[in-house]
């Protein structure tokens, strides 16, 4: 166990160095990852420049919706948001090569391309999601705090869940382009805004179906002290944990299909 | 070829119809070359469509609160929002705002070397070939859409026949702005050698001053006005957008054309200059 530490460290810190040597690229990368990140708050403040509320929440309170859902995207992203470069790997035939090395390939295929990059991400989230909630008036109690702590780590798993169960697509379908990442980073689209602001059908698809619902907005109403005006029980709040095991192990199980399922590009 | 140069001897084209019958045949492969990666078309399509959905409910609530204080989302309806989102998910895919990364990628391997043998200018042999690859896209990647945002919701359909010539205008501009852009953003490979960078700002510039992620209209007037005037953002999705929605009368959907057309001559221009400086370089350096 020790020894296999070992490798993956040094996978990950030949990594790092990798990425850091093209130097202005690395920074411009960097900056490209805040700048993706404010990209995304800034479409959030420029929408409420029009109207005071959306869907019965104000911005302060959205904010701390999206800066929930964000913490948790952005903590997914950094350890497993590299695996979307899945079809790729299968192109180039590097998947071959990671399947007949002695290590799990999950772990082999996260340890080379881990997106150190993507950090910044998650200190803006955190600090966007620290000034919402003195920006909302939020005090903080225990309830909150367990809640506060809980729903960015439930985020991260579901997210994790989504990127390596939709990754797998690229073991069947190689050009399959964004596809992966539609669900993934609508998912985080979704998760952006209180769920109100959607319409019945999607709200059953996205949140309660593929269960975007759990990762921000219910966690939220505990945050916030409101109940849902979509008139859900108080205990749908707490179901987040419960959310990302049943995906992670969805994905688990969809991840181990798809590898025993690969038969490589032929070429 | 009797001797081999950096950079080949340009092929002289004597009169307009050689250079059309040149631009057919470029267009017509970029043409076909798209229409082969079917599978990628339709997954891009699903794609374009999912944002559609989530962008028009967001839109959808913008129109509504607004309606209800008694003002409108920035001059559109709930219809035209409606439009604007689901036309924009498709134009993406039109004008390709992501993904274009052919320059790069020969620049990273020295394929680029064999373009330049070629007697015909780089920028206009990779924008004869765009054409054809937007006119493609235009059959698939922005027809399904909006059907599929027509199908769903209420859409709001141009009343003037002069919009549809008009519209189509702004997307072949609009098509070339973007473009000169995604040459420009590529060709910084040739110094950096490493595209990521750089195709990260692009992505999110033109995310965010294209009018992709909301209307350029929601921001107060003076940042709408510097976009529109110092960036090319706006003209890569916003002006075709704003045409198709009707927003205003025909002499701001004229002047807006105006704008595109200033950026595309003037991009154009800039990538000419940028392809011979790294052209130089690429000699320097022995190539």
């Amino acid at each position: 166990m020790a020894e296999r530490l070992r490798i993956y460290r040094e996978l990950v810190r030949a990594q790092v160095r990798g990425q850091a040597s093209y130097r202005l690229s690395f920074t411009l990368d960097l900056l490209g990852n805040l700048l993706f990140f404010g990209s995304d708050l800034l479409a959030v403040l420029v929408v409420f420049r029009q109207v005071p509320a959306l869907g019965g929440f104000t911005l302060r309170e959205t904010l701390v919706v999206f800066g929930l859902a964000a913490t948790g995207f952005a903590l997914s992203d950094l350890f497993v948001g590299n695996i979307e470069r899945m079809k790729t790997y299968v192109r180039t035939g590097l998947l071959d090569a990671v399947l007949i090395r002695p290590l799990g390939v999950l772990g082999q295929l996260l340890a080379l391309d881990v997106g150190v990059r993507r950090i910044g991400r998650v200190v803006y989230s955190v600090l966007l999601l620290v000034v919402a909630l003195r920006a909302a008036d939020v005090p903080l109690t225990p309830v909150r705090v367990l809640m506060l702590v809980l729903t960015p780590l439930c985020g991260a798993v579901f997210f994790g869940a989504f990127f390596i169960a939709t990754s797998t697509v690229a073991f069947w379908w190689v050009e399959s382009g964004e596809l992966s990442s539609s669900l993934t980073y609508g998912g985080r689209d979704f998760t952006a805004y209180p769920m109100p602001v959607y319409g019945t059908w999607l709200r059953r698809l996205f949140g309660f179906t593929l269960g975007f619902g759990f990762v921000a907005y219910y966690p939220s109403l505990v945050v916030l002290g409101r109940a849902d005006p979509l008139g859900g029980p108080a205990w749908l709040s707490w179901t987040g944990p419960a959310v990302a095991a049943l995906a992670a192990a969805a994905a688990w199980l969809i991840w181990r299909t798809g590898v025993r399922h690969y038969r490589s590009t032929g070429s | 070829m009797g001797f081999i140069t950096a950079t080949a001897d340009r092929l002289t084209i004597r009169n307009f119809t050689e250079m059309a019958s040149l631009i057919r045949t470029l267009g017509a492969s970029g043409f076909r070359r798209f229409a082969t990666y079917r599978q990628a078309t339709v997954a891009a399509t699903v794609t374009n469509s999912v944002f559609g959905l989530l962008r028009t409910y967001v839109m959808l609530a913008v129109s509504a609160a607004a309606t209800a204080v008694g003002a409108t989302a920035a001059g559109y309806t709930g219809p035209q929002l409606v439009l604007y989102v689901w036309a924009g998910q498709g134009l993406i895919g039109v004008v390709m705002l992501w993904g274009w990364t052919d320059l790069a990628d020969r620049v990273r391997s020295g394929d680029v070397v064999i373009d330049l043998l070629r007697p015909v200018d780089p920028v206009f042999a990779f924008l004869a070939a765009d054409f054809g690859r937007a006119a493609y896209a235009m059959l698939t990647r922005f027809a399904v859409p909006m059907v599929t945002g027509a199908l769903i919701f209420d859409m709001y359909l141009p009343h003037r026949p002069a919009t549809y010539p008009l519209f189509l205008v702004s997307v072949v501009l609009a098509t070339v702005v973007c473009f000169a852009c995604r040459f420009l953003a590529n060709a910084t490979c040739y110094w950096l050698l490493d595209y990521r960078g750089v195709g990260m700002a692009w992505a999110v510039f033109s995310g965010l001053c294209g009018g992709l992620f909301f209307p350029i209209r929601f921001l107060p007037d003076w940042a709408a006005a510097l976009l529109w005037f110092g960036t090319p953002g706006p003209s890569l999705l916003q002006a075709p957008l704003d045409v198709l929605t009707e927003r205003d009368g025909w002499p701001v959907q004229l002047g807006m054309l105006g704008v595109q057309a200033a950026w595309a001559v003037l991009l154009l221009w800039l990538c000419r200059v940028v392809q011979r400086r790294a052209e130089r370089k690429l000699v320097v350096q022995g190539g």
